[in-house]
């Protein structure tokens, strides 16, 4: 049924119709009216979960890691300095297969310190083995949440998510969302099936030791299966599509790409401004498209290869940067389209809440036209 | 598509003013995207919050600058803030203040003044200027029918609160109806 | 044989891996200047030393390491170490 709420209603709603059976979260501004929510649900005992206060981020994602060991189906949420504290965690919930979903409300990185969106929260964890799939508006949010469940509780998969979307931008925006019932969801996503669990009468321990002779091996094996991520994702995302209409087969997605010269590549909730901005410009005649990143972790690199491969000009928009090199989508795509003619250009935009309009899409578009990229676009040069 | 941005201070609610405009408008069967853009948080500071109403769905995510509508919660602002900037010939501003005008608006620009505080403490009894706004939107420029914004205000509140909020919105939706904002 | 995914063990592993085989000194007590304070019980890195009367304590030596803490650690000195093979 269409309903209008918040993003963050949206997404707590779309939680509590996954039946977590533990939550565990530490408050952080955009992300506390998801696990706001989600508490109240517990306690109005709408939803039938643990909900474990902590005095941190660290403890949220190490309880939640207990939790799943116990064999149960675990979500947290946070962002930004949040997600920064979770880091260890991260890698350590990673390295046990442990199928955590976690909503990341993106927030930029102090200091200075900023509660504004950009990406660089998440995509600073790329490294940490965490599916990493990115929302356009709150209807993606919200039915990412169950894709992202059914993937990684997959015996081949067994990897933990951040479901990422833009802090504030679809967090605090109500716009209207089709919210699935919980018989449909139940339908969609069979009851947490544990792969192995802690269990007194036959005691195992996660995460031990592992020496030169093991451990290269421990890492490609989170390698292999977060590959096997891309295929599992495409397969559960046009199950998803069969039964809700919504398509998610795609690691990625075009927008008039078709007989595009010039790609726009962009993650995230920018991409429906893009695509605004596209319509515009393919009125006055301009070949732009739209190349959308749903999936960042596993990168989609012969799916993009394939995708651009007609088009003269690609412009990345990376709402982060790798200090000290460039954009990291920049950086992927620069990788996928290797050994090809096409032009690659990275543009920095929209760091720390800094609003990104139409206009900057197609000032973006002309500079990569002209050749001119690699840069930060829109600083105001009378403060440098 | 229509845009409305909402000028307020921290704490005079600008914000819900936003929801509940979008909750009135798609119960009217439109598209309707409501968010804020907040400076500090800090009450008292100035803050933004901003709705877009369309016949289909809204993809764009940039903040409002060329809006149809603007809602001015405190004319102490316009000291402060440019609150007309980049409005549309044929827009409507509605302005909280007691005087009954003396604005500068950009060229066809409609402004209507009501005395929302006056209302507000009246009728709510605390300076909750909002649900009166609300109230002289729906009038003003007929994007939301005044059932839906009742229903809206009615499930963000409860009880005596509701009543009284909804009371504050009747009054001013019929003052501006009436022609006597 | 493959890796255990989440990287998991049992502790019977742990059992079962006897450490004595690395040893190189082993220790040996004498009950005469022994006080009893069983320091080295709870020294011992592999908790293998046992109490079996007022002033007599034996190491496990399945699992005794030959590290030394113990004799270290003797506040009557009546913990000395040899070596293995002479």
């Amino acid at each position: 049924m269409k309903e209008i709420l918040e993003g963050s209603h949206a997404v707590a709603e779309a939680v509590r119709l996954c039946r977590p059976q533990v939550v565990s979260a530490y408050p952080i501004t955009p992300q506390t009216h998801i696990v706001e929510a989600l508490a109240s649900m517990v306690a109005d005992c709408k939803l039938d979960a643990e909900y474990i206060c902590v005095e941190s981020e660290f403890s949220a994602l190490s309880a939640c890691i207990g939790a799943s060991t116990a064999g149960s189906r675990t979500y947290s949420a946070t962002t930004s300095q949040g997600l920064a504290l979770m880091y260890e965690v991260c890698f350590n919930a990673a390295g046990m297969r442990l199928p955590i979903v976690m909503t990341i409300a993106n927030r930029a990185m102090s200091a200075p310190l900023s509660i504004w969106n950009d990406q660089q929260d998440s995509i600073s964890l790329r490294d940490s083995g965490w599916i990493q799939l990115y929302a356009e508006d709150n209807q993606e949010a919200l039915d990412l949440h169950l894709l992202a469940y059914r993937v990684c509780e997959d015996h081949d998969i067994l990897l933990p998510a951040f479901v990422c979307f833009d802090g504030f931008i679809l967090s605090h925006t109500y716009e209207p969302v089709d919210m699935p019932t919980q018989e449909e969801v139940d339908a969609y996503l069979p009851a947490f099936n544990p792969y192995q669990r802690l269990d007194a009468k036959d005691p195992i321990s996660f995460g031990m030791y592992a020496t030169p002779d093991y451990y290269m091996e421990f890492r490609y094996e989170n390698q292999r299966a977060m590959l096997r991520a891309k295929e599992a994702i495409v397969r559960y995302g046009t199950l998803f599509k069969e039964q809700f209409g919504r398509d998610y087969s795609g690691l990625i997605e075009g927008y008039e790409l078709e007989d595009a010269e010039i790609a726009l590549v962009a993650m995230g909730s920018i991409c429906g401004t893009v695509k605004d901005a596209i319509d515009e410009m393919r009125k006055d005649g301009i070949k732009v498209g739209l190349l959308k990143i749903r999936c960042f972790r596993p990168f989609p690199d012969e799916e993009i290869a394939a995708a651009l491969a007609h088009v003269k000009t690609v412009a990345i928009l990376d709402k982060n940067v790798s200090l000290g090199s460039k954009g990291a989508v920049g950086l992927e795509i620069k990788d996928a389209l290797y050994g090809s003619s096409i032009a690659v250009y990275d543009y920095i935009l929209g760091l720390g809440g800094r609003d990104i309009r139409k206009k900057d899409i197609r000032a973006i578009t002309k500079l990569a036209e002209q050749g001119s990229g690699d840069m930060f676009y829109g600083l105001r040069e009378e403060l440098l | 598509m229509r845009e409305l941005r909402i000028h307020g201070r921290g704490g005079q609610g600008s914000v819900t003013a936003a929801e509940l405009i979008a909750v009135a408008a798609f119960a009217g069967g439109v598209y309707a995207q409501a968010f804020p853009a907040f400076g500090v948080e800090r009450r008292g500071a100035p803050v933004q919050a901003f709705v877009r109403l369309s016949d289909e769905t809204i993809r764009l995510r940039s903040q409002v600058y060329e809006p149809d509508y603007i809602i001015v919660q405190d004319s102490t602002l316009i000291r402060d803030v440019n609150v007309f900037a980049g409005m549309k010939p044929g827009g409507i501003a509605i302005v909280n203040t007691e005087k009954s005008g003396g604005y500068e608006a950009p060229e066809g620009v409609r402004i209507i003044t009501i005395d929302a505080t006056k209302i507000a403490l009246e009728e709510i009894g605390l300076p909750i200027t909002n649900t009166a706004l609300m109230g002289a939107f729906a009038a003003a420029t007929g994007e939301i029918d005044f059932s839906a914004l009742e229903d809206a205000i009615r499930g963000r509140f409860e009880g005596k609160l509701a009543d009284t909020n909804i009371r504050s919105a009747q009054r001013a939706f019929e003052m501006v109806k009436g022609g006597n904002a | 044989m493959p890796l255990n995914i989440g990287c998991t063990a049992r502790p019977g592993r742990g059992r079962d891996n006897k450490t004595g085989s690395w040893r190189v000194f082993y220790p040996i007590f004498t009950e005469e200047t022994c006080t009893g304070c069983e320091i080295c019980v709870l020294l011992c890195p592999e908790g293998c030393i046992e109490k079996k009367g007022e002033k007599k304590y034996v190491p496990d030596l399945d699992y005794c390491k030959g590290c030394g803490l113990c004799a270290e650690e003797c506040p009557g000195d009546a913990i000395t170490m040899e070596k293995e093979e002479k």
